[in-house]
C-alpha cells in the first residue's frame, strides 16, 4: 500500500468524504462547515461534492445544534456535528451527556445514539482561557460514549472513519495546532483504525511515556533531549481516552517499570491521574517508582506569551519529571 | 363542534379514562412503596394526550419530556410495559433502567421520555430533521411544557426548525404551573403560542381540557405541517390535578382552584357528558370502564411480579 504525506486536517477531510460517499445516512452540520469549508478548513470542498442537504451550516447555536444531531441520530441517521472549539461544546454538554451518552442504557437498550462531535480541543496559541481548555477528562469520565484524541494523521482518518461506523456516540477530539502538521497516510480509502487500541510509538526500556493528542507533540519534542541524556524510553500514544488501552501501558511497564504521563490537560482528576490509579489497581507489582505526570499546570491558560508557555508541558518539564522517576 | 360516531366518542372516552385510571392506580403503588423516585403524573391532561395521539400516523414520532406515562401508552406500548417501568422491573419497557421519567420505544416511533427540561425540544426538532432527509412524509410530534418555554434550547429549535422548514408540531402543554411556579411568575408574556412568532412559526391556541377541541385543533396543525410550511406551535391550555410530581404537596394553589378546574373542565366528565348526549347507554359506558379496570389491574399485577432486573443487568446496554 503507498503512502502519502497530508496534513492532518487532510486526513480528517478524506475520512468524512470516504464516509459520506459510503453511507448517505452520513452528514455533517456545524458552525462554518460548509460555505465556509470549515473555520479550521477541515471541511474543504465537502459542501461542493455532497451539496448543502449534507453539509450543513448552522446558526452559532451549540445547544441547538447539538440536540438536533442527536434526534437525527435516534432516527437512524449519522451525524458529525463539528464544534468550532470543545471550549464552545461546553453550551451543548447536557445533550452530549444526558441525551446521547445515556439514552441506550435508559431505554434497555432500544434507542441507539451513533453520532460523533468532533472538533478542535485544548491550548493553541494565544488564546487565552476560554479557547484553550483540554477536555479530554471531561468526557473521558463518561461511560456510554467512547472518546477519541488521536495525534498522527493516519489515525486522524483512521479512527474518525471507524468513529463515523460506530453505533455508539463519540467525541472526537483534535488540535488546532495539529491540523498543518503533515504525516504518511495510507493511500487507501477503507483504512480503519480500531477504537479503543493505543499504540507503542517508539520502543524504549528505560521508562514509559505516554500521551494523547498534542501532548504527543511533546513527547517527540522531548525524544531527542532524552536519548541524548543515554535514557531509551518506549513512548506510547493512547489515541483512544475510553475505552482507555491499559493492558498497553501495562505490556510496557513489564520492560520498565517507570511511568511518566503527559497530558496538556489539567492535572486535578486528569487522564494522567487516571492511569495512575488503573497502574497502582492492576500494576502495583510492576512499578519501581511512584508514577509522574507533567501537564497543564493548575490554572486558566494565560494570554501573555510568557505565561502560556509557562503553563503548558515542554522538553525540560519531560526532563525533570523522567530523571525524577528513574531517580537520576 | 363537529359530530363524531358512537364508535369514535367511545374510542375517545376509553383512551382517556386509561390514562386517569393508570395514573391513579400508579400512584397507589407509589403510595404503597413500590414506586420509588420522582413521578409524575397526567391526571387532568389527558385530552392533550388523545387528541394528539389520534392525529399521529405511522409514519410520524413523537417526543415529550418527563411527565410520559400517558403519552407513550397511547403510542401503543402496552401499559403493563410501563407500569412494570414504574416498579423498576426486568418486564418494564426500559428493563427498569429507565423509570418514570425515560421511557421508549423505537417500535412505535416514541423517543422519551426526557427528564431535563427543555432538552426533549432540540431532539425533537432533530426527529423532524430525520423526516426530512429521508423524505419519508412524516413529521414529528414534540410536547413542550410551560416551564420548558423559557429554557433557550426551545429558541434555538424554533429557529433551526423554522429556517430549515422542519416538519414539526410544538405542543405547548400550558397546565400553568413549572413545578411550583404559576406561568405569570415565571413567563414575561403568557400567550405561549406567539413564543414563536419572533422566528415566523406561526401558533395557535386550543382548550386543552376538551379533547374534540384538543382533536380538532390539531389536526389543522398538522395538516400545515405536513403541507411542507415548516413548524408550527399549538399551546394546548390544560391542568394538573396532583402535584408536579408524587413528592409535591401542590402548597403554591388553593384547593378551591383545583376544584373548580374539575367541576367544570375535567375532560373525561365532559366526554361522558357528549356520550350521553349522543344517546350512548350507560351500561356501555360502565363496560368500557370495567374493560380499562381490568386492563390497569393487569398492568399493576404484572409489574408487581416481573422480576427485578438480575444484577448482571448492571453493565449491559452500556455500549454497543
Amino acid at each position: 500500500m503507498g503512502l502519502k504525506n497530508i496534513a492532518v486536517r487532510e486526513a480528517l477531510r478524506d475520512a468524512m468524504a470516504e464516509e459520506m460517499r459510503r453511507d448517505p445516512n452520513v452528514f455533517l452540520m456545524g458552525e462554518e462547515v460548509a460555505e465556509y469549508n470549515g473555520s479550521y478548513k477541515v471541511s474543504m470542498g465537502l459542501l461542493d461534492e455532497f451539496g448543502p442537504k449534507r453539509v450543513i451550516d448552522t446558526p452559532i447555536t451549540e445547544m441547538g445544534f447539538s440536540g438536533i444531531g442527536v434526534g437525527a441520530a435516534y432516527a437512524g441517521l449519522r451525524p458529525i456535528v463539528e464544534f468550532m472549539s470543545f471550549n464552545f461544546a461546553m453550551q451543548a454538554i447536557d445533550q452530549i451527556i444526558n441525551s446521547a451518552s445515556k439514552v441506550l442504557y435508559m431505554s434497555g437498550g432500544d434507542i441507539k445514539c451513533p453520532i460523533v462531535f468532533r472538533g478542535a480541543n485544548g491550548p493553541s496559541m494565544r488564546l487565552a482561557a476560554q479557547h484553550s481548555q483540554c477536555y479530554a477528562s471531561w468526557y473521558g469520565h463518561c461511560p456510554g460514549m467512547k472518546v477519541v484524541a488521536p495525534f498522527f494523521a493516519d489515525d486522524m482518518k483512521g479512527l474518525l472513519k471507524a468513529s463515523i461506523r460506530d453505533e455508539n456516540p463519540v467525541v472526537f477530539l483534535e488540535n488546532e495546532l495539529l491540523y498543518g502538521m503533515k504525516f504518511d497516510v495510507p493511500e487507501d480509502d477503507d483504512y480503519l483504525v480500531e477504537v479503543g487500541k493505543a499504540r507503542v510509538v517508539r520502543q524504549g526500556k528505560d521508562v514509559t511515556l505516554v500521551s494523547f493528542s498534542y501532548g504527543m507533540k511533546y513527547l517527540m519534542d522531548a525524544k531527542d533531549a532524552l536519548t541524548d541524556a543515554g535514557i531509551d524510553p518506549e513512548i506510547i500514544d493512547l489515541r483512544t481516552i475510553r475505552p482507555l488501552d491499559i493492558d498497553t501501558i501495562l505490556e510496557s511497564l513489564k520492560k520498565t517499570n517507570r511511568l511518566v504521563v503527559v497530558e496538556q490537560g489539567l492535572p486535578f482528576a486528569g487522564i494522567a491521574s487516571e492511569i495512575a490509579m488503573q497502574v497502582m489497581e492492576k500494576g502495583f507489582d510492576l512499578l519501581d517508582a511512584p508514577v509522574l505526570r507533567v501537564t497543564a499546570e493548575d490554572v486558566h491558560v494565560p494570554y501573555a506569551e510568557r505565561l502560556e508557555q509557562i503553563s503548558i508541558p515542554n522538553t525540560q518539564k519531560i526532563l525533570a519529571a523522567v530523571r525524577n522517576v528513574m531517580g537520576k | 363542534m363537529k359530530n363524531y360516531p358512537n364508535e369514535m366518542l367511545k374510542k375517545l372516552f376509553k383512551r382517556m379514562y386509561l390514562i386517569r385510571y393508570f395514573e391513579e392506580q400508579a400512584a397507589v403503588l407509589y403510595q404503597k412503596g413500590h414506586i420509588a423516585g420522582f413521578c409524575h403524573l397526567y391526571i387532568g391532561e389527558e385530552a392533550v394526550a388523545e387528541g394528539v395521539s389520534e392525529n399521529v400516523t405511522a409514519k410520524d414520532s413523537i417526543i415529550t419530556s418527563y411527565r410520559d406515562h400517558g403519552h407513550i401508552i397511547l403510542a401503543g406500548v402496552e401499559p403493563r410495559k410501563v407500569m412494570a417501568e414504574l416498579t423498576g422491573r426486568i418486564g418494564g419497557i426500559s428493563k427498569g433502567k429507565g423509570g418514570s421519567m425515560h421511557m421508549f420505544s423505537k417500535e412505535h416511533n416514541f423517543y422519551g421520555g426526557h427528564g431535563i427540561v427543555g432538552a426533549s425540544t432540540p431532539i425533537g426538532t432533530g426527529l423532524a430533521f430525520a423526516h426530512k432527509y429521508r423524505e419519508d412524509g412524516g413529521i414529528c410530534f414534540a410536547f413542550i411544557g410551560d416551564g420548558a418555554v423559557n429554557q433557550g434550547q426551545v429558541y434555538e429549535s424554533f429557529n433551526m426548525a423554522s429556517l430549515w422548514e422542519l416538519p414539526i408540531l410544538y405542543v405547548i402543554e400550558n397546565n400553568h404551573y413549572a413545578l411550583g411556579t404559576a406561568i405569570k411568575r415565571g413567563c414575561a408574556t403568557t400567550n405561549l403560542s406567539i413564543r414563536g412568532s419572533g422566528f415566523d412559526i406561526p401558533g395557535k391556541q386550543a382548550d386543552g381540557m376538551n379533547v374534540f377541541a384538543v382533536l380538532e385543533a390539531v389536526k389543522e396543525c398538522a395538516e400545515y405541517v405536513r403541507n411542507g410550511n415548516g413548524p408550527m406551535i399549538l399551546e394546548l391550555d390544560t391542568y394538573r390535578y396532583r402535584g408536579h410530581s408524587m413528592s409535591d404537596p401542590a402548597k403554591y394553589r388553593t384547593r378551591e382552584e383545583v376544584e373548580k378546574v374539575k367541576e367544570t373542565r375535567d375532560p373525561i366528565k365532559t366526554i361522558k357528558i357528549e356520550m350521553q348526549k349522543a344517546g350512548i347507554p350507560e351500561s356501555e359506558i360502565d363496560t368500557i370502564e370495567r374493560e380499562v379496570i381490568a386492563i390497569v389491574d393487569d398492568a399493576a399485577d404484572f409489574a408487581l411480579k416481573s422480576p427485578i432486573p438480575e444484577d448482571s443487568e448492571l453493565y449491559t446496554d452500556m455500549l454497543i
